[in-house]
């Protein structure tokens, strides 16, 4: 083998003229690798710093006490149930919406529909639109003209729904993480072979049927990924909820939907940037950051093994 | 359906006849009305951020309406107590109500006064007061009152603020200059794609060109983590370790800057450029690269003058989403670039930016207010222009592609 | 041919503007088994599959023609399609089993229909796996995973599958083509007995299966029927040239 390529290679490596191009050719690969390097080396920084200072304070008293002395002691408790309730509220919201489009984009549309054309459109428009417009929205739409709207049918004018809060949030977020999981919905149902639903519907089954039984089971997997990176994606969103329900400090956890919350998220940002006391608490800061990270990478890399076991099975 | 397995199935026109069967026909309209729903949200979204910007469209219209409606609620006039008149203002500008707001702003730029008395002349309008703050709207009627007023008196104002370089949107004389946030919102985004930009398309090139399989499988989930640290995460790096870090090296002043705000938007949009391009990359067809080889090119000249610029409309479209995330991004502009909106072209001095705007201020505003309504008018074009970005990623890029590789 | 199950007539698809069968006419007998042959490509497996309307899951199919089974136009507007394949049962050329259990697969079609009885589920099961030959083999394992099973196992299974919604007409696409010739022989004989209650229509490219199973032959080349008669016939003194240089190996 190597015989054959000293044959081939030789007259030309003797030429200068090649040596020359010899080395831009190193150069020209080493620089795309050094740009590889380098993204992957600022990635393990941040991890590395934001570990190597939150350490110290990260501990399960950090995490299951509630934060004292005007948040500059204490832990994030509240701000991590806050965030649970936030996701879960979210989910619920989001991933049947996401499922039955996923299904619609793969079972029902046709291929050259105009109307699904404009469906995968939106989705993909929905997914760029910046987060702080998610956020607008929420305000525009959930507090002024659903909550103010119920407050004035239900409440006779007075003020419940019409102000920010953990459901108005969590619908926001919703709408944000949305194409997170019909993507990784219709990826699951493609990979359901053709012959299984044709099987079925040899059998004597309607479309529906068919998607009851078979296509919907196959499509479990999917819904998980989906669900998991919508989750990691709304447990890390600060811009929607600033003022769709995000608050500063509460005593007590969110009772009602009605309520607001605290949020990790939020609570980083509230801490590093209008804390009395910004150097004191950096601990703290750094700290909460870590459960932050640590909770949206390891929800990502759930979602990333799933995933590549379904690619798997689908070769 | 008669028994369920009929023994003898025979085909007759009564047995094969059409059924209507309500279960299907329910699955589909669901499915199909929820799929809309998409495209209704993007409606939606367009609609009610827009309309919280409306009363600032309406405001010519309502100079004549208003000057009916003042007599018929004169009874609520005396509340309001004093109005801005336009003599006054250049006392107020001293002081900015927000701390957020460098003390630079001082000196009006005297054009706007013409403009300003042009239309809003009432001499009803008492004097100054502050009136204006969020703080005393407390009361439903005035706040109602004062909108209207504010818009009748404000309205001409505010739009011809628009195109100044002035944001001192709570004052007495609130003056909404988009232009700063402008120039702020475009040098961020400009230093973070220079960063961005090469550094994830080099990435991409190497991951897909010349890495082998066993590296690419490593490199590709690396990198597409970055996606998953939260803009938050990233702002607060950005402000606690980079800014520090960035300060000792080029030991400039303001600490949080457009530079910081860049570098580290850079890193929220490396991710979706190297994703992108690297799909791209991977989609030119094979035989390109074959050609390429059989013809003595080297593996590196085979990738930057045959795979790259075959893959060049992708990357465009890379680029584009990847400016679409950092023109739009809020939190990292919020905690890294200092947030003054500063007009100077020199990248190390605090911007502000229009998402940050947004999102610093709406908690501070009231509802109905003009500052409200600008606000939302920002948002507007924030959702706007990254409906556009999107549509030309989309359309244009496709159109492009499909030409490229499926002949004319 | 006195009995005739289905009557083509003038039956032509097209693929968008492609024209993938041509004006096919032809007459298919009851309670025999009719084998369809030709090279790759020649549109004998899209025929088939035009019996029970699967072409209808492709958007840019258009047929014209008439399908008349028992006199009756599959075509027509008024003619469920969902009624018709549960009349028209279908095998297909890779087995296909659900990712479900042997008992859940066989019971998959009965459940549709809308039958919960336990015991007649069972019932059905067991009668289903019996004609399919394969209720010995599998009745102590009905709730293992059919995804466990071998290939020509799993194939009968869908046979099986297939029978269990008692259709009249069996269609099978090269039901033996990915089979060992152990499976192979089995799928034959299994055919074999089936023909007593069941019309079936088989497509295949291996003439011996063809000679082996069928009582007729139908010849499809690039879109058209060549010719059509009676299995022996076809096989020993085919009328068109076409025909019998395919047969005789000259190509395909």
């Amino acid at each position: 083998m190597e015989n054959t390529m000293d044959i081939i290679e030789n007259p030309f490596s003797k030429s200068n003229n090649n040596k020359g191009k010899e080395i831009k050719e190193k150069a020209v690969i080493g620089i795309t690798q050094i740009a590889v390097l380098l993204i992957i080396a600022i990635l393990f920084v941040i991890l590395g710093i934001i570990i190597y200072q939150g350490r110290d304070k990260f501990s399960w008293e950090f995490i299951s006490s509630f934060p004292t002395d005007g948040m500059t002691k204490g832990g994030i408790f509240p701000a991590l149930i806050g965030t649970f309730i936030l996701v879960i509220v979210m989910s619920i919201a989001a991933v049947p919406f996401g499922t039955i489009t996923a299904i619609y984009l793969t079972e029902y549309a046709h291929e050259k529909s105009k109307f699904a054309a404009a469906v995968r459109f939106s989705i993909r428009t929905l997914a760029v639109v910046p987060s702080i417009i998610f956020g607008l929205f929420g305000l525009g739409f959930f507090i002024q003209f659903m909550g103010k709207g119920m407050d004035s049918t239900f409440n006779g004018g007075e003020l419940h729904w019409g102000q920010p809060n953990i459901l108005w949030a969590s619908l926001t977020m919703a709408l944000l993480t949305l194409p997170v999981i019909i993507v990784s919905v219709e990826e699951a149902l493609k990979t359901i072979p053709r012959e299984l639903r044709e099987a079925s519907l040899a059998l004597g089954a309607t479309k529906w049927q068919t998607i009851k039984q078979v296509v919907f089971p196959g499509s479990i997997s999917g819904i998980m990924t989906g669900t998991i990176l919508a989750v990691s994606r709304g447990a890390g969103e600060v811009a929607p909820i600033l003022f769709t329900g995000a608050a500063y400090y509460l005593a007590t956890l969110p009772g009602s939907l009605s309520d607001q919350f605290m949020n990790l998220g939020y609570h980083v940002y509230i801490m590093s940037t209008q804390s009395s006391d910004v150097e004191k608490t950096m601990p703290i800061q750094f700290a909460t950051t870590l459960v932050l990270l640590i909770l949206t990478l390891s929800l990502n890399l759930v979602a990333v093994v799933i995933r590549s076991r379904i690619r798997r099975k689908a070769k | 359906m008669n028994s369920p397995l009929p023994k003898e199935p025979t085909f007759t026109k009564e047995s094969l006849k059409k059924q209507f069967r309500l279960s299907e026909f329910l699955a589909e309209k669901v499915i199909s009305s929820v799929a809309f729903l998409s495209i209704a949200i993007i409606f939606l979204i367009f609609i009610f951020v827009f309309k919280e910007s409306l009363p600032l469209f309406s405001a010519a219209e309502k100079v004549q309406v208003q000057t009916e409606t003042q007599t018929i609620t004169g009874a609520t006039v005396e509340t309001y107590g004093s109005e801005t008149s336009t003599e006054s203002e250049p006392e107020t500008y001293g002081e900015p109500a927000e701390s957020l707001e460098p003390e630079t702003y001082g000196t009006p730029t005297e054009e706007l006064n013409p403009v300003a008395e042009e239309s809003s002349e009432p001499e009803t309008y008492g004097t100054v007061t502050e009136d204006l703050n969020p703080d005393s709207a407390s009361e439903e009627v005035v706040a109602v009152d004062e909108k209207v007023t504010q818009n009748n008196e404000g309205e001409d104002r505010t739009w011809s603020t628009f195109f100044t370089t002035e944001w001192v949107p709570v004052s007495d004389n609130p003056r909404f200059g988009l232009i700063a946030l402008l120039i702020g919102t475009l040098k961020v985004t400009l230093i973070a794609m220079l960063i961005a930009g090469p550094l994830a398309i080099l990435a991409a090139v190497y991951t897909s060109c010349f890495a082998s399989n066993r590296r690419k499988e490593i490199i590709k989930p690396i990198i597409e983590m970055l996606a998953a640290f939260p803009s938050v995460v990233i702002g607060f790096f950005a402000m606690m370790v980079l800014a520090t870090f960035f300060q000792d090296i080029f030991g400039y002043d303001s600490r949080l800057n457009a530079f910081i705000g860049g570098v580290a938007m850079a890193l929220a949009a490396i991710p979706i450029i190297y994703t992108i391009s690297e799909d791209a990359l991977s989609a030119v067809p094979k035989t390109y690269t074959e050609a390429s080889l059989a013809l003595g090119a080297s593996k590196a000249q085979t990738a930057f003058s045959v795979i790259l610029p075959a893959a060049t409309p992708g990357i465009f479209a890379a680029l584009l989403l990847g400016v679409g995330r950092v023109f739009g991004e809020t939190m990292i502009a919020l905690m890294a670039t200092g947030n003054a909106a500063l007009l100077s072209a020199n990248p190390f001095e605090s911007v502000r930016t229009f998402a940050a705007t947004i999102g610093s201020e709406m908690a501070e505003t009231v509802f109905g207010e003009t500052h409200y309504s600008v606000l939302f008018f920002i948002g507007s074009l924030l959702f706007i222009f990254s409906f556009i970005l999107n549509a030309v990623a989309e359309f244009y890029v496709k159109g492009k592609l499909i030409k490229k590789f499926q002949g004319k | 041919m006195r009995d005739i199950k289905i009557q083509v007539n003038d039956l032509s698809l097209y693929y968008g503007e492609k024209k993938a069968l041509k004006e096919i006419s032809m007459q298919i007998p009851a309670n025999k088994v009719t084998a369809l042959i030709g090279p790759s490509g020649c549109g004998k497996s899209t025929f088939l599959r035009c019996i029970n309307r699967m072409n209808d899951l492709i958007p840019s199919v258009k047929i014209t023609g008439e399908m008349l089974v028992e006199g009756v136009d599959i075509y027509d507007k008024n003619v469920d399609v969902v009624n018709i394949r549960k009349k028209i049962g279908m095998v297909f050329q890779k087995s296909n089993p659900f990712p479900k259990s042997i008992y859940e697969n066989v019971a998959y079609g009965p459940r549709i229909n809308g039958l919960k009885d336990k015991t007649q589920l069972d019932e059905i099961v067991e009668t289903s796996l019996r004609q399919a030959a394969i209720w010995d083999e599998f009745k102590d394992r009905l709730d293992d995973s059919a995804l466990g099973l071998s290939g020509g196992q799993q194939q009968r299974l869908c046979i099986a599958r297939t029978l269990a919604v008692s259709p009249d007409i069996i269609l099978m696409d090269e039901p033996a083509s990915a089979l060992d010739p152990i499976s192979t022989s089995k799928i034959e004989e299994l055919v074999h007995q089936l023909k007593e209650n069941y019309t079936i229509i088989i497509v295949t490219h291996n003439m011996q299966q063809a000679a082996r199973t069928s009582d007729h032959t139908a010849f499809f080349y690039m879109g058209e029927l060549i010719e059509m008669g009676k299995t022996n016939a076809i096989f020993t003194k085919p009328e068109k040239k076409q025909t019998e240089d395919y047969i005789t190996g000259r190509f395909g």
